[in-house]
């Protein structure tokens, strides 16, 4: 394949892995801006959006198909579904623990992504599960390089997605409420702004963010386990950190540079796909090094 | 003086000494355990201690310092490793993997430690649970380490023309490196650097204030804590004669993390109960076999909303 056709290629498969990461990074980034606390259960939840999807679409597929026509409603209620999985956990886990000193709640955000990922184990046995779709590989050619309508629709709607939020954090009353939670929270209630409410909403809709980009990668690569999710938290982790941490359009600018990164790294010589990985975790302690704010964030002082 | 005040100074020396005799009683029986039990319970034994030895050095980073370090196996990998390595790809004797491996996992807490700690403290556990995956990877992947199947047939190590072999040896080996590991912790955490680490853990601000370096208490912390990971891992690769990337995955970091935090963070008594705990309980319950991992994460989130600080405390003077 000549040279530009297989830099297309690794574009057009960079743009797809970036947007799974950066819906991902999102709800990792609200989270962590509005309670500073780092999520380790939202890999997760894009492994329980990935399978509550998959059983969507078994019960729909019989009367609207294994299509789009499936889909969009295995997105829908999968989104809807997981988010409230998050709302719940910060209820049950995280709420308690407010005040709680930061290792305690490290800890137990740790404890919650075990319980989550052993469950699943517990329910699929550690098998892979078939995500099969009718979406069929018809698209547009470009030169060498084939583009899949299905890809295609994949960014455009994790793109939708993200400029909505962005539109409701910085537009309505709740994003605004969301932003002043994540300045003062004493403020905030002296303000008449209820916390805990706001605190809970930004799990719900980070939780079906991660649900639905679990939903959009069981589509694309057509299978998914109960393991998914541990990857893909430590990399939207990282994309968060190179875009900002607690900064929308900053994780999503990192979710899609990393994907990109990681499709044009893998095509160095000597860095093969057997090692993209550590040359993501690379990556993220180089910019810790470096640039601990990422490309957007500010400098920010530790709050004990 | 009133009367409590005489009764706690008159109660004390009793209690040191029944603390003493119980000890003393605790030890013999540990100590003598190879000359009647088989060689099943010398396995889960052996695994035991050496599970004591890991949690203790885990819990330097995480009850002393309260860092969250999820990459601890990463630094049992490197003992092991070494261990394999000098003995099979140089040929040289097992002991002198011992200071290699010191300074190979010193120099990997450096370099892991350095950047981040200067950082939020919580960047630190989502570092190293990558610079875990890291080490696996990088081991899974080279020819020298054996790729996917590991090392196998790493020499036993000799001792005045002893060969190390059975499993009764093994079983003193890991209770001495316990044990060891006990009195270093102790000694540690009575010692000027030991206060500091916990002065850091409960207000940085303030220890800074006092002029504590904050950020190399931390990473002293981090480094001693991958020694006594290094030095288990050469003995376990000595006893085991083979290791293979997959021993040393996340749930294996996770393992021992379990141990420091069920037992009690901070608390050697705490940490050994936990480390235990974690190695003795599914041998005891066999039955839940696959479902072992979700029976201590629920056990986790659980004892972190109702007992916080663990089963056996720290106690807070």
């Amino acid at each position: 394949m000549p040279v530009y056709e297989a830099l297309l290629q690794q574009l057009a498969n960079g743009l797809i892995l970036g947007s799974f990461y950066a819906l991902v990074a999102l709800g990792y980034s609200m989270v962590y801006g509005v309670i500073k606390l780092l999520n380790f259960a939202h890999g997760d939840l894009y492994m329980v959006g990935a399978f509550s999807g998959f059983g969507v679409l078994s019960l729909v597929s019989g009367w609207l198909g294994a299509g789009w026509g499936g889909i969009v409603p295995a997105i829908f209620f999968s989104m809807l579904a997981v988010g409230v999985l998050g709302v719940v956990i910060d209820r049950v886990a995280y709420r308690p623990l407010r005040e709680a000193p930061k290792l305690s709640v490290l800890i137990t955000a740790l404890a919650v992504s075990m319980l989550l990922e052993n469950a699943a184990l517990a329910f699929t046995g550690g098998q892979y599960t078939a995500f099969t779709t009718t979406l069929g590989f018809s698209g547009v050619d470009i030169g060498l390089v084939h583009v899949t309508y299905t890809q295609m629709v994949l960014v455009g709607s994790s793109v939708v997605l993200m400029v909505v939020l962005e539109l409701f954090v910085s537009r309505t009353k709740y994003g605004k409420a969301m932003r002043a939670v994540a300045i003062d929270e004493d403020a905030c209630r002296l303000m008449g702004i209820d916390v805990n409410r706001t605190i809970a909403l930004t799990f719900f809709i980070g939780s079906a963010l991660a649900a639905a980009s679990g939903v959009l990668a069981g589509v694309y690569y057509g299978s998914i386990n109960f393991f998914m999710g541990f990857l893909i938290g430590l990399k939207a982790f990282t994309a968060a950190v190179i875009g900002g941490i607690g900064n929308i359009p900053g994780a999503m600018l990192g979710g899609l540079l990393l994907g990109l990164l990681e499709a044009f790294g893998t095509q160095i010589p000597g860095v093969g796909s057997e090692w993209k990985d550590v040359f993501v975790f690379a990556i993220l302690i180089l910019f810790l090094v470096f640039r601990p704010t990422g490309l957007l964030g500010r400098p920010e002082v530790e709050r004990m | 003086m009133n009367a409590a005040g005489e009764a706690s100074t008159r109660g004390r020396p009793v209690r040191t000494l029944w603390r003493t005799a119980g000890a003393a009683a605790l030890l013999g029986v540990v100590a003598t355990v190879p000359f009647f039990a088989n060689d099943y319970y010398l396995e889960v034994l052996s695994e035991a201690w050496f599970y004591v030895l890991l949690c203790l050095g885990l819990n330097i980073v995480v009850g002393y310092a309260g860092l969250l370090d999820l990459g601890y196996a990463a630094f049992f990998a490197v003992g092991a490793y070494t261990a394999g390595l000098v003995t099979l790809r140089l040929g040289q004797s097992f002991w002198l993997s011992l200071p290699l491996a010191v300074a190979a996992a010193a120099l990997a807490g450096v370099i892991i430690g350095g950047p981040t700690l200067r950082l939020r403290s919580d960047y630190l556990a989502i570092v190293t649970l990558g610079f875990g995956e890291m080490v696996r990877i990088t081991v899974r992947n080279l020819a020298i380490t054996g790729g996917a199947s590991g090392l196998v047939g790493i020499s036993r190590p000799e001792l005045f023309g002893y060969r190390i072999t059975s499993i009764g040896d093994y079983y003193y080996i890991f209770l001495s490196l316990a044990l060891l590991a006990v009195v270093a912790s102790h000694r540690l955490e009575q010692s000027r650097i030991g206060r500091a680490w916990k002065y850091v853990r409960s207000d940085e601000d303030a220890a800074r204030a006092m002029g504590i370096n904050h950020a190399a208490v931390k990473l002293a912390a981090y480094v001693l804590g991958a020694i006594f990971a290094a030095i288990g891992g050469c003995f376990y690769a000595a006893k085991m004669t083979a290791i293979s990337p997959e021993t040393f995955s996340f749930n294996q970091s996770l393992l021992i993390l379990l141990g420091v935090v069920l037992g009690g963070r901070g608390k050697i008594p705490g940490v050994i109960l936990g480390a235990m705990a974690v190695v003795i309980l599914p041998e005891l319950f066999r039955d839940i076999g696959s479902m072992r991992m979700l029976v201590f994460a629920i056990s986790l989130l659980l004892i972190m909303l109702f007992r916080p600080a663990g089963i056996w405390p720290e106690r807070w003077r």
